[in-house]
């Protein structure tokens, strides 16, 4: 489904260049769950990004569904983030001044889906995530877990068939963290491709397989038991 | 979820940060809108006073000058009526409030008046050749003129002379065959009033009006039908003088030069003082209003782009979240466009009322003329608070479009 070839990413900073990337290359197969796991500042979020148009590489090329992401217009990458791609953010990233339905219903308004289509859609993600009665509270009104279960509804919206999660349960309690591990292999099993990154190993074992990324290179491969 | 909505929650939500640049733009469009009303008002009173004054161009026959008209002895220089149709259908621009007169010295109880032979608008109208030339009345904004009645009006009908302008001041409506008007020095002298008749050389005339007293030659004359007159002393289709109000800025475009090659045979002579007042007061009044309007809206502009980039900045992370959930450019670009369109529409009302509420409060004090509500000026309020706040956040929008999403994201 999605497919890293030979990536490299340089950042320039005053003090010269960083390299956040070298010479990547990595195949996510549909329907599967991977986890890129490794110590702080390894590129692990870089390549997330790298993965759903969000970085262009310096070098390489990233392919999803067989079309090479970065070759394409502003408008053809971001119609791929929003109909194909959905990402989860360790900090959530709610718009404060949105009610938990408004926020999910964000987008479903970016892809032109009239407002009543998308309360319904809307309310119906956030019954599932168990929100239900939730639907007009601000996120300041709600608790980190629910706020995670809104950020959730949020990204599965537009049925995405990729899911990118960055550090998904980096804000959470072990309870909440397992909460949110429960809900992404739940969406594995239904068919969904998941890409995770964490630096928890407990988490990144649950995956099918997990990656290590040490000094932005794939250092070790192994395939979940 | 509409853009529209989007955008309504946002500003409800910041409403502090907010106030200050709605203060901005509707205190700017408040002091535009107050001036201009009370200049508008105190223009037109302006106005009213050079009216007063009289015509400020003269078409006279070649050989006459112009103490011949303000003597009203013309002896014999006359020129054709049919001037009147050339300067009418010529579609030379500024003309305004045309009157023929033709003036011959009578005998009323042995003493000597002027009689002048004037022109009423009606005939004007009732000419098919003038039919399309309502121009002539239209008394254009910023002419140094005014409609009679309108600003008597405005003033609460106390305006003297607004039921029976003196004819120095403006074309007579109507007048009969048969009817004469009066200045005030002939009524007195020889008592008479509106009613009663006037014998002249071989018919007898109805005065249909007895003219407020002006102090000029105007109050020892009595004006008849221009072609009464013409047909009492046998002139045929002659006039001694026609009497323009030519706009003042049209003066100084070539509005002279124009009447002189449309009538080589004629005299255009320019009332300069005249002229020159009625200029130099529109020229004035116009600069003032330019120069505080281009400061006023440079402030509203500075403070909305302020306000506006302040806002792309605290949005940072709410802007890259929608740009990674596939929103687009024009998207992001589109949610702060409209921000600020609402914010322009909505400080160009609120501007434009309290505008026209302090216009009307301070105006008999400030400009010291009474000053009533402009609807017009409201869509160019609105108009141009929008405009002002749009072009002031270009910038920022373009700012906001172009955030990098992963950069945003990245700083957690």
């Amino acid at each position: 489904m999605v497919r890293a070839e030979n990536i490299t990413k340089r950042y320039r900073r005053r003090d010269g260049q960083v390299l956040a990337l070298d010479g990547v290359s990595l195949e996510v197969a549909e329907g599967e769950f991977v986890s890129i796991m490794g110590p702080s500042g390894c590129g692990k979020s870089t390549l997330l990004m790298t993965l759903g148009c969000l970085i262009r590489p310096s070098e390489g090329k990233v392919w999803l569904d067989g079309r090479s992401v970065y070759d394409l217009s502003h408008e053809e990458a971001a119609a791929l983030r929003l109909n194909a791609i959905g990402f989860v953010f360790q900090t959530f990233n709610l718009v404060p001044y949105l009610t938990a339905l408004e926020n999910v219903q964000i987008p479903l308004y970016l892809s032109g889906l009239p407002p009543s289509r998308q309360r319904e859609r809307a309310a119906q993600l956030l019954e599932k995530v168990g929100l239900g009665d939730r639907l007009s509270h601000k996120p300041s009104e709600l608790s980190v877990g629910q706020q995670q279960r809104v950020a959730l509804a949020r990204t599965l919206a537009n049925r995405p068939r990729l899911i990118l999660a960055d550090e998904p349960t980096g804000n959470l309690d072990p309870a909440l963290a397992e909460e949110m591990l429960d809900h992404l292999e739940e969406l594995h099993q239904e068919g969904t491709t998941v890409v995770m990154v964490t630096h928890d190993p407990r988490l990144a074992a649950r995956a099918q397989r997990q990656l290590r990324l040490v000094e932005g290179r794939v250092n070790g491969q192994s395939a979940a038991v | 979820m509409t853009t529209f909505r989007l955008v309504l929650k946002e500003l409800r939500e910041r409403k502090s940060q907010l106030v200050t640049s709605f203060m901005a733009i509707a205190l700017g469009i408040t002091v535009i809108v107050a001036v201009r009303t009370m200049s508008h008002f105190s223009e037109k009173a302006v106005a009213q006073e050079l009216d007063n004054l009289g015509a400020n161009v003269l078409i006279l026959p070649k050989g006459a000058t112009v103490s011949n008209y303000y003597t009203a002895d013309f002896g014999e220089y006359v020129m054709p009526e049919s001037y009147v149709d050339d300067i009418t259908t010529s579609g030379l621009k500024g003309v305004d409030n045309l009157s023929p007169k033709l003036t011959e010295a009578i005998s009323v109880d042995g003493q000597q008046v002027y009689l002048t032979g004037i022109l009423p608008k009606n005939e004007f109208k009732s000419k098919p050749a003038w039919q399309s030339a309502d121009g002539i009345f239209a008394r254009p904004e910023g002419c140094g003129t005014v409609v009679p009645g309108s600003v008597a009006k405005a003033l609460g009908g106390s305006a003297q002379g607004s039921s029976a302008p003196a004819p120095r001041q403006a074309v007579i409506e109507e007048l009969g065959n048969t009817e004469v008007l009066i200045g005030s020095d002939v009524a007195s002298r020889f008592g008479l009033k509106v009613g009663a008749t006037l014998p002249i050389k071989t018919e007898t005339f109805r005065v249909k009006s007895v003219l407020p007293s002006t102090g000029t030659v105007d109050d020892t004359r009595v004006f008849a039908h221009l072609h009464a007159v013409q047909r009492l002393f046998h002139r045929g289709q002659v006039v001694n003088a026609v009497e323009m109000i030519g706009c003042c800025k049209e003066i100084s475009k070539g509005l002279i030069d124009g009447l002189n090659r449309l009538l080589p045979e004629a005299k255009v002579v320019t009332i300069k003082q005249i002229a020159q007042t009625q200029l130099s007061t529109n020229t004035m009044m116009e600069r003032f209003s330019l120069i505080f309007l281009v400061i006023i809206l440079l402030v509203g502009a500075v403070s909305i782009a302020n306000y506006m980039l302040a806002n792309v900045y605290e949005r940072r992370k709410e802007i890259g979240t929608l740009l990674a959930l596939g929103a687009t450019r024009q998207h992001v670009s589109r949610i702060f466009f409209l921000k600020s369109a609402l914010l322009g529409v909505a400080g160009g009302l609120a501007g434009y009322a309290v505008g026209t509420v302090l216009a009307v409060g301070l105006g008999p004090r400030i400009a010291g003329v009474p000053v009533l509500p402009l609807p017009s000026l409201a869509g160019w309020a609105v108009l141009l608070a929008f405009a002002v706040s749009v072009l002031a956040s270009a910038l920022p929008v373009v700012k906001a479009a172009r955030l990098d999403p992963a950069e945003i994201l990245r700083e957690g």
